[in-house]
């Protein structure tokens, strides 16, 4: 059994002392770095690049990954906490897991977003060790058109996360994928929408719209409401621990998100993030029963199906990583960065030429996720008690920790006052009844869809039937326009909605 | 000609504005053909279609009753703009005073905004964050933040 020999292998590497110290120490720092807005993982790996040279590559990489899950997790944290999602991923947690926590769940939230994750976690894992070879089979099969199509899809699939206008949140994406567009042109070089101002040919950073949207935007939004009627959370907080209730609906949706997660996180260019968002709308499609909680304010499956799907996907998009070389996101690409200072060249003959580091690596994904579950259960309790606080205290902490976190990005005030900007745009958006959401999916894959549609075009020489004829692209987009007709049909929204009241 | 629908009305103008100022945008740079995109040619694509999508947003709100006219409401100038403004002063301030004065400035502007401001509260609340925020960003993560002012270092 070749599994079982690798994973050996794996395990025999991951349970050196030398190894678990640098995973915990990852999972530790990475869990921080998660909590606090801003702090990306990206900024953290970054900072620690240099002191790499002194690590041995196997170690260097363990660590590096335990700062990329780790801050997955305590990104969720704050998403269902504070409602800023501090990772892309963590968007969709932060819908249904904010409006617990308001309600007093946020142990519960939290408690389903770990539990959902480790779980996730194990399988992604064992995937992994499983399927590395056969799955880089599949991405080999993905060309441009193919990558258009899924992120048409992946965008399409977004606006169900709104609950308002189906118009409006085509709308909103459409806005983010502009957005996206001010860079400098990946192909030709030019720097777009800059007005000529250098911070901006390398485009608008992704926390700063986040903070400034989601974080400021907010809070303008809160204060400006009487305090009587302010969004806050209730004082009567329901427990640490999720109930049985809570289990019984969560783990269905855990098992969803945790196949979903593994397949979409294979594909590079989406991973967890596409992961996540489509597990959320699968949760949100598939029948409730009866006197749950409706989606968007609170219900426990919107927190643990895409909490598990990105963990699974954060998991599997090692997978492009490591037998492609391919990093799918912007922590992969600063790993293959940390391999190459190693003298490791990423790339299919990693599993043959290091197995110890490559085994290890995945085995220590495991511990991982196990040590994380053990430091986060302890650290609800604490993270409750962080709700406790008046919002007239929480809110320039808030502010504090933001504007800090936005600084250190470039160790330049220019991000800050980006964020101020997009401060009174959240602002006006919430005024306008547009959700934001969808703008920042639009947002981070702009850029992306914009390469692979060009390079489509330029293969299929600017035909653009060319993502009609590739069958695997048609039926991505062919499932994007199902899914538009189905929500917009106002007749099979209504009878849905009455379907779900007669079963109950 | 009335308004049926405030909120869609002014996201539907400002939808069909942005998406007109990104295409009129995108024309200084070379659209290139299809089988040839240059830089221009998906953000002049997008735009039109933003605008277009806008369009539609503001047809619907000339047309479709909506409950109550789905007004815009009161809109909180006073947290708005001290929310902004502690936000920008803090960028200002930052780099030249350092965070030992940027940070206290920025959390008594935002304690400002709200309505419940008492000032033995909020000089607890600088007191603990500060010093709060230099043990962990500074010391814990060692990220390179300007502590004391500039005049005061060099």
């Amino acid at each position: 059994m070749d599994l079982i020999n690798n994973l050996v292998l794996g395990f025999g590497v991951a349970f050196t002392l030398q190894n678990l110290f640098y995973a915990f120490f990852g999972a530790l720092l990475g869990t921080l770095i998660g909590v606090l807005p801003g702090l990306g993982p990206v900024a953290t790996i970054a900072m620690l690049l240099p002191s790499i040279y002194a690590l041995d590559a196997t170690p260097a990489l363990i660590m590096l990954a335990g700062i990329y899950y780790g801050a997955q997790y305590g990104g969720s944290t704050t998403a269902i906490l504070i409602n800023v999602p501090g990772e892309s991923s963590s968007v969709v947690t932060a819908i249904d897991g904010y409006q617990m926590a308001r309600k007093g769940r946020a142990g519960a939230a939290l408690a389903a977003a770990g539990l959902g994750s480790f779980f996730a976690g194990c399988v992604g894992t064992i995937i992994i060790a499983a399927f590395a070879p056969p799955l880089t089979e599949l991405a080999f099969k993905f060309g441009p058109a193919e990558y258009f199509s899924l992120m048409v899809l992946g965008l399409i699939g977004a606006v169900v996360l709104a609950s308002g206008s189906l118009i409006k949140a085509i709308a909103m994406i459409i806005l983010g994928l502009l957005l996206g567009q001010i860079n400098t042109d990946v192909i030709s070089g030019v720097p777009r929408f800059s007005f000529d101002i250098p911070e901006l040919t390398d485009g608008i950073g992704f926390v700063a719209i986040a903070m400034g949207v989601f974080g400021f935007g907010e809070i303008i939004a809160n204060l400006s409401r009487p305090a009587e009627h302010r969004e806050v959370f209730t004082k009567d907080v329901k427990g640490i621990w999720p109930t049985r209730q809570d289990f019984k609906n969560a783990y269905p949706a855990v098992l969803r998100g945790t196949a979903l997660g593994s397949i979409l996180g294979v594909l590079p260019g989406g991973g967890a993030l596409l992961a996540s968002f489509a597990a959320y709308t699968v949760e949100k499609k598939s029948k409730g029963k009866a006197g749950d909680v409706p989606f968007g304010q609170g219900n426990i499956r919107g927190v643990a199906g895409p909490e598990a799907a990105n963990n699974a996907g954060a998991q599997t998009s090692f997978i492009p990583m490591l037998t492609l070389g391919i990093p799918p996101n912007a922590v992969m690409a600063l790993m293959v960065g940390a391999m190459t200072i190693k003298g490791i060249q990423p790339g299919p003959q990693v599993m043959t030429s290091n197995p110890e580091l490559f085994w290890g690596l995945i085995a220590s994904m495991w511990v991982g996720n196990a040590m994380l579950i053990i430091l986060n259960l302890p650290l609800i309790g604490i993270w409750i008690k962080l709700l406790t606080v008046p919002y007239r205290f929480l809110y320039p902490a808030i502010m504090s920790f933001c504007c800090i976190g936005l600084y250190t990005l470039n160790n330049n005030n220019f991000d800050v006052f980006m964020a101020a900007g997009f401060g009174v745009v959240g602002y006006a958006f919430f005024k306008l009844g547009c959700e934001p959401a969808p703008l920042l999916l639009g947002f981070i894959l702009g850029p992306m869809m914009e390469e692979n549609l060009r390079r489509a075009l330029l293969l299929s020489r600017g035909d653009w039937s060319a993502f009609l004829t590739r069958p695997l692209s048609a039926g991505l987009l062919i499932a994007a326009a199902l899914m538009i007709v189905v929500v917009s049909l106002p007749s099979i929204k209504s009878k849905r909605e009455e379907a779900f009241q007669e079963e109950g | 000609m009335k308004i049926k629908s405030q909120k869609d009305f002014w996201s539907g103008l400002m939808f069909v504005a942005t998406g007109l100022g990104f295409a009129a945008g995108a024309t200084s740079y070379n659209f290139g053909t299809s089988a040839r995109p240059g830089p221009g040619y998906f953000p002049f694509g997008l735009g039109i279609l933003l605008a277009v999508l806008g369009a539609l947003v503001l047809f619907k709100s000339l047309t479709v009753e909506s409950e109550g006219g789905d007004p815009i409401g009161h809109i909180g100038w006073k947290p708005l703009a001290l929310v902004v403004a502690a936000v920008a002063v803090f960028g200002l301030a930052l780099p030249r005073l350092g965070m030992i004065i940027s940070l206290p400035i920025l959390i008594f502007m935002a304690s400002l905004a709200g309505d419940e401001f008492k000032l033995k509260e909020v000089i607890v609340n600088i007191v603990i964050l500060t010093v709060g925020s230099w043990l962990v960003f500074i010391k814990g993560l060692n990220l390179v933040i300007p502590l004391w002012p500039s005049f005061m270092t060099a």
